[in-house]
């Protein structure tokens, strides 16, 4: 709907070719086709071979659900599920739509159940996805009701494959997908794990927005450390990263999907930039100090040489460690020209009440009116009107040309095209 | 009801509520008048040196999670915001359009000040697009007398909008 914003909206007729006129660009390490973010035909395949693929699609933390009967609704992909937690504590996820006529039975946010009850014809699930009930089955006075050999075991939810990491609960339509800590590869999972020790977390609330963009841009722009510093003055203007500063841009070596983006804060509060780096920067505000600088402040809370880690789990979870602000984002595609990201905050149950206000001053710098969530947000934007209206079709990768994989300078663009070879050999590109 | 934010009961005479209500609308009047004229920087001024501001949506008030989509513990924080938004930020040129309901003042006393709510639609208008409702809720407001005048010194943007349009720029 928010999509719709723009009124010249129209995508290009070629930026929307089928799969059999995608054809990717020769140098394909150094170009990206516009028709990835734009064409419906790609969209629907992706949902296809990706989210509905051999992958683990993140659906909630084990903190929104602790007891029995607790659910919320969530998505894989683009398709609605509902988490929820038995009577035997275990976690289940299944699809949002009654097995019988189709309607999406669960329609709270959140909540806590016995059952759910279809409202349409009051069709009831266990909280295991399991047909339980049926009214009139054997019909009234002897007429109607269902045949014979109808059997509730045969008319359940479609219920899908389930594991949990540390209290991150995943769901999969794949048999075949790895274990959840071989899927996400040892480098990255000890980020994850950072963030996610297993001790018990506590949930500081939810924001949820529209970005009109394609799903991909976001873990691109998690890709991409050569904005960080030239989009986001704010970091630099305030210390939080300088092009320079230690950092990292870690890629999963096994297939290149995931990543993550890690610097380590400079010492000081405020950062000195060189008058070499100043001219390459245009929005550099020489300066600028802030009245209350409380929510720079770093607390050293984890075992970690970084400051901040913002993770991209494929295909569908950021895990956000900026520095004592902390979170969760569920990527919903939207359409190949949307999506919705769900943030879900957090900090710990042991957290001190001082803790927690600063882990909320702190969360001013993210999130859609965050001082550099706002901007990603508008530049994402900026991108998917510019492929969507334009004549010329390419995208142009060459910084740190050839690399792929892990680099240790932000000027490169090595992660994206790491993420697009996987893509790729996925979708038969 | 027992949720927080739901629906607080009067409990100061209706005639003080009225006297009340027509200077807080005309406090709101000022307040929207800043934000909509585009002088951001002027927005902070409408609080107390220890106001609390923050944005946040229903379903976080009502559970009572204390996340804020802006979350400014005193004026000092409002500043910077203000000046983050009005100096260094970057984002599309937009104009931000007030709609405010009626206010409904719902108690006042000395340690407390006045509490008070009031409805809002924000209209947001980007370049080639149309107007939209970018935001809709209620303000939970207390504010207090300060040399005469009213400053706020909480200020609880509650809104009602699911899904925010890609981002929210300017304080509401």
């Amino acid at each position: 709907m928010y999509q719709a914003q723009t009124i010249i909206g129209r995508t290009v007729a070629a930026k929307d070719p089928g799969l059999e006129d995608c054809v990717w660009p020769q140098d394909a390490l150094h170009y990206i086709p516009d028709w990835v973010y734009t064409s419906n035909a790609v969209y629907e395949q992706e949902q296809e071979k990706i989210f509905r693929g051999k992958t683990w699609n993140y659906v909630a933390l084990e903190a929104e659900i602790p007891n029995h009967g607790d659910y919320k609704r969530s998505y894989v992909g683009a398709t609605p599920v509902v988490v929820s937690r038995a009577e035997d504590g275990s976690i289940h996820v299944f699809e949002n739509r009654c097995a019988h006529r189709g309607a999406e039975f669960c329609r709270h946010n959140q909540g806590n159940a016995k059952e759910f009850v279809c409202p349409y014809h009051q069709w009831s699930y266990d909280l295991k996805g399991n047909l339980q009930g049926i009214p009139f089955k054997r019909g009234v006075n002897r007429e109607g009701g269902m045949p014979k050999d109808f059997r509730n075991d045969e008319h359940g939810l479609r219920r899908l494959r389930v594991t949990t990491r540390h209290g991150v609960v995943f769901a999969s339509y794949s048999d075949e997908v790895e274990p959840i800590e071989e899927y996400l590869t040892p480098e990255i999972l000890a980020d994850f794990d950072t963030v996610f020790p297993g001790k018990p977390l506590k949930i500081l609330g939810y924001y949820r927005n529209e970005l009109p963009c394609n799903w991909k841009m976001y873990h691109e722009n998690l890709k991409d450390p050569y904005h960080a510093t030239l989009l986001h003055s704010f970091l630099v203007v305030f210390g939080l990263l300088v092009a320079g500063n230690k950092s990292a841009m870690l890629v999963d070596p096994v297939h290149g999907r995931h990543g993550t983006m890690a610097s380590a804060k400079s010492e000081d509060k405020y950062a000195s930039v060189s008058e070499e780096n100043k001219k390459e920067m245009r929005s550099f505000h020489d300066g600028l100090r802030l009245r209350d600088d409380r929510f720079l402040e770093f607390v050293k809370e984890f075992d970690s040489p970084w400051s901040v880690t913002m993770q991209t789990v494929w295909p569908n979870l950021i895990v956000q460690r900026e520095m004592n602000t902390l979170g969760v984002r569920q990527i919903v595609p939207n359409g190949p020209d949307s999506m919705i990201m769900q943030w879900t905050m957090f900090g710990y149950e042991d957290d001190t009440p001082e803790m927690q206000r600063h882990r909320l001053r702190q969360g001013n710098l993210m999130g859609p009116a965050g001082f550099l969530g706002l901007e990603d947000n508008e530049a994402m934007k900026f991108v998917q009107e510019g492929v969507r209206r334009s004549s010329s079709d390419v995208n142009v990768l060459k910084l740190e040309s050839g690399k792929q994989g892990t680099s240790n300078t932000l000027i490169s663009e090595a992660a994206i095209r790491s993420m697009y070879s996987y893509y790729r050999a996925v979708m038969g590109f | 009801m027992s949720k927080p934010y739901s629906y607080p009961s009067r409990t100061l005479p209706l005639a003080r509520a009225v006297a009340l209500r027509h200077e807080i609308e005309e406090f709101n009047a000022d307040y929207c008048a800043a934000l909509d004229g585009g002088d951001v920087e002027a927005w902070p001024l409408f609080f107390t040196e220890d106001a609390l501001y923050r944005v946040t949506a229903r379903e976080n008030a009502e559970r009572d999670l204390p996340v804020g989509l802006v979350y400014a513990e005193g004026r000092d924080m409002m500043h910077d915001r203000a000046v983050a938004i009005s100096r260094t930020q970057m984002f599309a040129p937009r104009h931000m359009l007030h709609m405010l309901g009626t206010t409904r003042v719902t108690s006042e006393s000395e340690q407390d000040g006045i509490a008070s709510t009031t409805h809002f639609m924000l209209l947001q208008t980007l370049v080639e697009g149309p107007t939209t409702v970018h935001l809709a809720g209620v303000y939970h407001d207390r504010h207090v007398r300060v040399d005469g005048s009213l400053l706020l010194r909480e200020r609880q943007v509650v809104y009602d909008t699911a899904i925010l349009a890609n981002d929210l720029v300017y304080p509401v």
